[in-house]
């Protein structure tokens, strides 16, 4: 049990250090500026292209075949440095290096990895929220293509994005999880339109909808058989519920060591209220690094991914939040237009964590009856 | 980065777990069960987990934080009711200061709201009112008397002698932990210096020394918050209303999910906080375990009070186990500071305050 550097990772995170030194974009907080989306695919690849992102993946993939670990070691100089987050896309990764056949991961996920391809992931709908599987969006078989046929919503990056990882009904006459697939879809064509939405702290450039009528799509496209989406879909959510995959540490210390320094700056005004809201923004913090530690460390036993997902999604949400509330009391409600609403707008960012990624009623759920083995209602 | 257990440590768990598991406190009844209780004690001292602290040749602990940590995590979720904190830190500051190891049993003295050690005064007493912790059995207790933390000259430490029989504490109403009694000690009683040689502690001693009791107390809030979710949520699956086990309900699903992903969050900060112990420049360490200290505190509480709700009416009658756990918490959760002693330790390691210093 030991949470120091081996050797060899020392030798790792001092060349990182090394890099940062120089190589550190002045990107604003992340999510709470159109401005850090727009500097977020260069800094997803001058990060590749050092060397330093996709650590843990398949070397045949673009990544770096290292010890799930390296991940902490990465997020830990980011937030030294004052760097922006890694790019989160460890989660469409996980679901194509599980479902894809090697000819579908040949073809898409060097460009993911790299950063060189965009994508979004089409899953939730109108209708379909945590409900995921009632969605309506339809594929039909048409010679060598799908035609889709449907509304996405929450759909990340949808603006910038060149790939849509899409979930559509391929078969409406079996029951509802197993009549869907998972497809790749270009999302440069007629039959496709995306429209931004504005969330509640003013971003527009982070989640859009999306339309779908008549897309086409090559059928080879297809991750995974047919009617395997809703097991891709679980896969990606999963993933997408562990902060070691997103990468969230680093965000959060960074936001932490900014308030520090805020409070460090003028420390008379600032009373036990932002105090103590701050403090609980550094516990919560250091103990999500803790458990991504161990999270990743429990992966060199091949452990990749359960219902305790479930259990980190909720200590990264509980973390998010008390950095959310610490943003708030340190940097107040700005009042008036003529006040800098950066951590006003930190705070009201946090809200969503609760709801993206399966909200955090589902999680309890799936904790009480996966892994505590209460009765289902 | 490994933080899995060794497999030396797993094992260390498992003979842990299957002593507290076997002599433990699994109803309120065994409490009275002394038959029970002095075969515990007799499994615990043939262990040696009492001696994981004392020196060996290298001048060093037998064994690190983290294995004493691992310790009294599987004891507080048996609810063992032999003293295992006391003796530990008693034995840490015999070593930190040089002496010979006890061959009486010991345990350590502290302030009477048990954020910090007690102080010795001008007089050759102790400079007011203190309790000696996790006192069953122990014929004395240590401190260390110079105010810690005031620069200078390095801080001696010293033993009062508790007049408690073996078998006088721990029985009903001897404070709040029914499973780990305290005994007051009054202002001036005498402070003895230890027999033969010792030297003082230096005030990264003194910080190493309070980051090792604030691991061992996360680890036994650990220990106590898992034990009494496992009750809960066993009782939740059986006691049935409106025809149906409560635990299908969601309310009662919710309230025990949040239980679990507060005993994880605590696990994790909390073995990063018994690495640090012994791992980590003396003021890291002390940051390290504080940050824990203060999660785990909170967790400890809020998860003990769900056990006590889960169960209904049943939970707050003195013969249901729940509030056996919830004591055991909220008096590890005061042991060297609680929360907002914590949190302001939190801030002090990042340059805001001065928090309370290693008082």
């Amino acid at each position: 049990m030991d949470f120091a550097d081996s050797a060899d990772e020392r030798e790792f995170r001092l060349r990182l250090r090394s890099w940062l030194a120089s190589h550190t974009p002045g990107l604003p907080p992340s999510s709470t500026a159109d401005e850090y989306w727009d500097g977020q695919a260069a800094w997803h690849q001058t990060l590749y292209d050092a060397g330093f992102f996709g650590l843990s993946w398949p070397k045949e993939v673009g990544g770096h075949g290292l010890p799930a670990v390296y991940d902490v070691i990465l997020d830990e100089e980011l937030i030294a440095a004052g760097a922006p987050p890694r790019p989160s896309v460890g989660y469409l990764v996980q679901g194509l290096l599980e479902h894809g056949n090697a000819a579908v991961q040949q073809r898409f996920l060097p460009g993911l990895v790299s950063g060189r391809d965009r994508w979004c992931q089409g899953f939730s709908e109108p209708d379909a929220g945590s409900d995921l599987a009632s969605l309506r969006t339809r594929a039909v078989r048409d010679g060598d293509e799908f035609v889709i046929t449907g509304h996405k919503v929450w759909t990340s990056y949808s603006d910038a994005a060149e790939w849509c990882l899409v979930l559509a009904r391929t078969d409406p006459d079996v029951p509802k999880h197993r009549g869907i697939s998972a497809f790749a879809v270009p999302m440069r064509q007629l039959g496709i339109a995306q429209r931004p939405l504005k969330m509640i702290n003013g971003i527009t450039r982070e989640f859009g909808e999306v339309d779908f009528d008549g897309a086409r799509v090559d059928a080879a496209n297809m991750i995974g058989e047919p009617g395997e989406g809703w097991r891709l879909a679980m896969t990606v959510v999963s993933h997408e519920r562990e902060p070691g995959e997103l990468g969230y540490v680093a965000r959060y210390g960074k936001l932490v060591n900014e308030l520090v320094r805020t409070v460090d700056a003028d420390p008379s005004a600032y009373g036990p209220e932002p105090r103590r809201d701050l403090a609980w923004a550094l516990v919560e913090t250091e103990m999500l690094r803790c458990h991504v530690s161990r999270r990743l460390s429990d992966r060199l036993d091949g452990i990749t991914h359960g219902p305790e997902g479930s259990v980190d999604k909720l200590l990264m949400t509980e973390a998010e939040q008390a950095v959310g509330h610490a943003a708030l009391s340190v940097g107040g409600i700005a009042p008036s237009d003529e006040v800098d609403d950066t951590w006003l707008r930190v705070y009201l960012y946090s809200r969503a964590q609760s709801v993206m990624g399966g909200t955090s009623q589902i999680q309890r759920n799936l904790i009480a009856q996966r892994i505590l083995e209460l009765p289902a209602p | 980065m490994d933080v899995r257990l060794t497999p030396e440590q797993a094992a260390l768990r498992d003979s842990a777990a299957q002593v507290a598991s076997r002599l433990g406190v699994h109803a309120v009844a065994d409490l009275e069960d002394g038959e029970r209780a002095a075969k515990l004690e007799a499994a615990v001292v043939a262990s040696g987990w009492r001696e994981l602290r004392t020196r060996a040749e290298d001048g060093g602990p037998w064994a690190s934080a983290v294995e004493v940590a691992i310790v009294a995590e599987e004891l507080a979720r048996g609810l063992a009711d032999a003293p295992f904190l006391g003796p530990t830190m008693a034995a840490d500051l015999r070593r930190l200061a040089g002496a010979a190891p006890s061959a009486d049993a010991e345990t350590i003295l502290v302030r009477p709201d048990l954020g910090g050690p007690a102080h010795g005064a001008g007089d050759g007493g102790v400079a007011g009112p203190a309790v000696a912790l996790d006192a069953r059995g122990a014929s004395r207790a240590l401190l260390v008397p110079a105010t810690v933390g005031d620069a200078g000259s390095p801080h001696r430490i010293g033993a009062v002698a508790l007049a408690l029989a073996p078998d006088d504490a721990g029985r009903r109403g001897h404070g709040v932990d029914l499973t780990r009694p305290s005994a007051d000690v009054a202002a001036h009683a005498p402070v003895r210096p230890l027999d033969g040689e010792s030297h003082g502690l230096a005030d990264d001693d003194c910080a190493r020394w309070l980051s090792l009791g604030l691991a061992v107390a996360c680890a036994d809030l650990v220990g106590t918050m898992s034990g009494a979710l496992t009750l809960a949520a066993d009782y939740a699956r059986t006691r049935r209303q409106y025809g149906v086990a409560i635990g299908s309900f969601q309310a009662v699903q919710h309230m025990l999910a949040d239980a679990l992903v507060a005993l994880e969050g605590s696990r994790s900060i909390a073995l990063h906080a018994a690495w640090a112990v012994d791992a980590l420049p003396a003021r890291d360490a002390l940051a390290a375990a504080s940050a824990a200290k203060a999660y785990c505190a909170r967790a400890g509480r809020s998860v003990c009070e769900t056990a006590i709700q889960v169960h209904g009416g049943i939970g707050n009658t003195w013969e249901c186990l729940a509030h056996v756990f919830l004591r055991r918490a909220v008096l590890s959760a005061e042991i060297f500071g609680g929360v907002g002693a914590s949190l302001a330790r939190v801030l002090a390691a990042r340059g805001l305050g001065d928090g309370d210093g290693l008082r």
